[in-house]
C-alpha cells in the first residue's frame, strides 16, 4: 500500500515535471534570422549572411521535412524547386528562383585517367561515385546519364553532393558528378571538367515569416547576386 | 514487505526511464502498421537486412578473434605499455564514429597508410562495424577476467594442463556470462552502427547499405513511412538477439 502511494506520488510529480518542461518550450529567437539552405549554398551563404544570420545546412529535402515537422526556420532555400514547392502553403509568398547551377566531372588534380566526357565513366576500371537520387545532386546527375544515354555502375551513392567530392578529394574515388559551385570550393585538389548539356539546377527561396523577408531580399539584390557569382552560381 | 524508496528518487528514476522508453512507444504508435508488412519486405529493406546481419556478425567475428586474446593479454600479462595499449583500444569507444570513419580512411584507404583497397565493399563496411564494435567486447571481457579468480586457472596448470588448454577449458567457460554480454554489446553497436560506414564505405545497396544508411535515405526522401518501418525492424531484430543471448548466458550461469 504505502509502496502503491510512493509510485503514484511519483506518476504525479513526473507528470507535473513534464507538462512544465512543455509549457517551457519555444526558444525566444527575436532579432535573429534562421535560415535553412540546400548544403551546396554553405560557402556562398555565409558570405552574404550578416552577424545575425543562424544557417543550417542539410540537404533539400531534409531541410522540409524538418520544417514540416515545426523547426523554427524563418527562410528557406533549396537546391531545386519541387522540395520548397512542398511547404508552400507557409511561405509568405510564392518561392522565387535566385540562383542556378549545373554539373561538372571532379577527378584527381590533372585528370590523371583522362576523363572527360560521361561515356568514360563508364569504364569498369574507373570508381565512380554518385549522389544518392534522393537529393537534388544525385537527381540531376541521374539525369544528366540518362540524357547522354551512359550507363554508369556508382562504386556508391553519397547520402549528399559535399561527401562526393570529398570522397574524390582523398582519392577513395576516381571521378564523382559534383555542382560546378563545390569543384570551384575545393580549389587545387580536383581537376573538374563540365558535362555538356548539364541539367540546370534552379535554386529557390521563400519567407516562412515577416522577420525572413530581409534575408530574401539581401539574396537578390545586386550585391547577393555578386557574392554568388563569386562562388560559381548562374543568375537566374 | 518492500520498503517505500525515496520520493525524490523514484520521481528522478520515473522521468529516467520515461525518457528512455517513449521514443521507442513514439516508434511503435506512429508505426504505419496495415503498411508495415509489405514495407519491410520490399526488395530493398530485405536486402538492408540482410547486409545488417551479415555486417554485424562478421564484425563480431573479428572482434571475437582478436579482442578475446587482447583482453586476456590486458587482464593476465605485464608487458611495457598496456596501459598505453588498453587506453588506445578504448579510443574508438569515445570517438565519435564519422570520425572513426576519416581515420580508417587515412589509415587503409586507398591512400591511406596502409591501403587495403576494400572501400566501397562489404568488408568497408564491417572494418567500421569492428573498429567502434571490439572496444566494448574487449573492457567486458578483460573485466570478467579480471574479477575471476586465478587460482582455477593456477590449478589446471598443476594439473598438467598448457597455457593454451587452460584457456580454453577453464578461463574461456568461466568468463562465459562477460563473454556473452561483451558479445550483445559489440554486435548491438555493429548493427546500429552509422557514421563510421558511411564516411568509409559509402552507400550502395547490396554492398554497403545497412539498415541505418537505409533508414536514413529513405527519410532524405521523403518516405517516412518506410523509414519507420525499417526502424521498427531492426529495433524487433536486436530484441530478438538480446533475449537469445540472454538465455544463453542464464543457462551458462547456472
Amino acid at each position: 500500500m504505502n509502496r502503491l502511494r510512493g509510485l503514484r506520488a511519483a506518476v504525479a510529480a513526473t507528470t507535473v515535471f513534464l507538462v512544465s518542461a512543455c509549457a517551457g518550450g519555444s526558444a525566444g529567437s527575436a532579432g535573429s534570422v534562421t535560415v535553412f539552405a540546400a548544403a551546396s549554398l554553405t560557402d556562398a551563404f555565409n558570405a552574404i549572411g550578416a552577424a545575425h544570420t543562424k544557417f543550417s545546412f542539410a540537404g533539400s529535402q531534409v531541410l522540409v521535412q524538418q520544417i514540416q515537422d515545426g523547426a523554427p526556420a524563418d527562410v528557406l532555400a533549396t537546391a531545386d524547386t519541387i522540395t520548397i514547392g512542398q511547404v508552400s502553403d507557409q511561405l509568405e509568398s510564392a518561392p522565387q528562383t535566385f540562383a542556378r547551377n549545373t554539373l561538372v566531372i571532379v577527378t584527381a588534380p590533372g585528370n590523371p585517367q583522362h576523363l572527360t566526357t560521361l561515356a568514360d565513366l563508364a569504364e569498369p576500371k574507373v570508381q565512380v561515385v554518385l549522389a544518392d537520387p534522393s537529393v537534388p545532386a544525385g537527381k540531376y546527375a541521374a539525369q544528366a546519364l540518362h540524357d547522354a544515354h551512359v550507363t554508369v555502375h556508382p562504386r556508391s551513392l553519397e547520402i549528399d553532393v559535399r561527401s562526393v567530392l570529398t570522397k574524390v578529394e582523398v582519392g577513395e574515388a576516381d571521378a564523382g558528378i559534383v555542382y560546378v559551385t563545390d569543384a570551384m570550393s575545393a580549389g587545387a585538389k580536383v581537376s573538374s571538367t563540365p558535362i555538356a548539356n548539364s541539367p540546370v539546377a534552379t535554386y529557390q527561396i521563400g519567407a516562412l515569416d515577416k522577420q525572413g523577408e530581409a534575408f530574401v531580399t539581401e539574396v537578390l539584390s545586386p550585391a547577393g547576386q555578386a557574392v554568388l557569382h563569386r562562388y560559381g552560381f548562374l543568375s537566374p | 514487505m518492500t520498503r517505500r524508496p525515496p520520493i525524490s528518487l523514484a520521481v528522478a528514476a520515473t522521468v529516467g526511464v520515461a525518457f528512455l522508453v517513449l521514443p521507442l512507444v513514439g516508434l511503435l504508435v506512429k508505426a504505419p502498421w496495415s503498411d508495415l508488412p509489405s514495407l519491410v519486405t520490399s526488395p530493398e529493406a530485405r536486402t538492408a537486412l540482410r547486409l545488417s546481419l551479415e555486417c554485424s556478425f562478421g564484425a563480431l567475428a573479428l572482434a571475437l578473434i582478436t579482442g578475446v586474446p587482447l583482453a586476456w593479454l590486458l587482464a593476465r600479462r605485464d608487458f611495457p605499455g598496456k596501459a598505453l595499449v588498453r587506453a588506445l583500444v578504448t579510443v574508438p569507444l569515445v570517438l565519435p564514429p564519422v570520425v572513426g570513419g576519416v581515420a580508417l580512411l587515412f589509415a587503409f584507404g586507398r591512400r591511406g597508410i596502409f591501403p587495403l583497397h576494400i572501400a566501397f565493399t562489404t568488408w568497408a563496411a564491417i572494418a567500421a562495424e569492428a573498429f567502434v564494435a571490439m572496444p566494448f567486447l574487449v573492457l567486458a571481457v578483460e573485466g570478467a577476467l579480471t574479477s575471476l579468480d586465478q587460482r582455477y586457472e593456477d590449478v589446471a596448470g598443476t594439473l598438467g594442463a598448457g597455457p593454451l588448454t587452460t584457456f580454453r577449458r577453464v578461463t574461456l567457460p568461466l568468463v562465459g556470462p562477460g563473454l556473452a554480454a561483451g558479445a550483445a554489446l559489440a554486435w548491438a553497436r555493429a548493427l546500429g552502427e552509422f557514421g563510421a560506414t558511411i564516411t568509409f564505405a559509402g552507400n550502395l545497396p547490396g554492398s554497403t547499405q545497412t539498415l541505418p544508411l537505409h533508414v536514413y535515405l529513405q527519410l532524405q526522401s521523403g518516405h517516412p513511412d518506410a523509414a519507420v518501418a525499417a526502424s521498427v525492424l531492426m529495433l524487433a531484430v536486436s530484441i530478438l538477439v538480446l533475449v537469445a543471448l540472454r538465455g544463453r548466458w542464464r543457462v551458462s550461469r547456472s
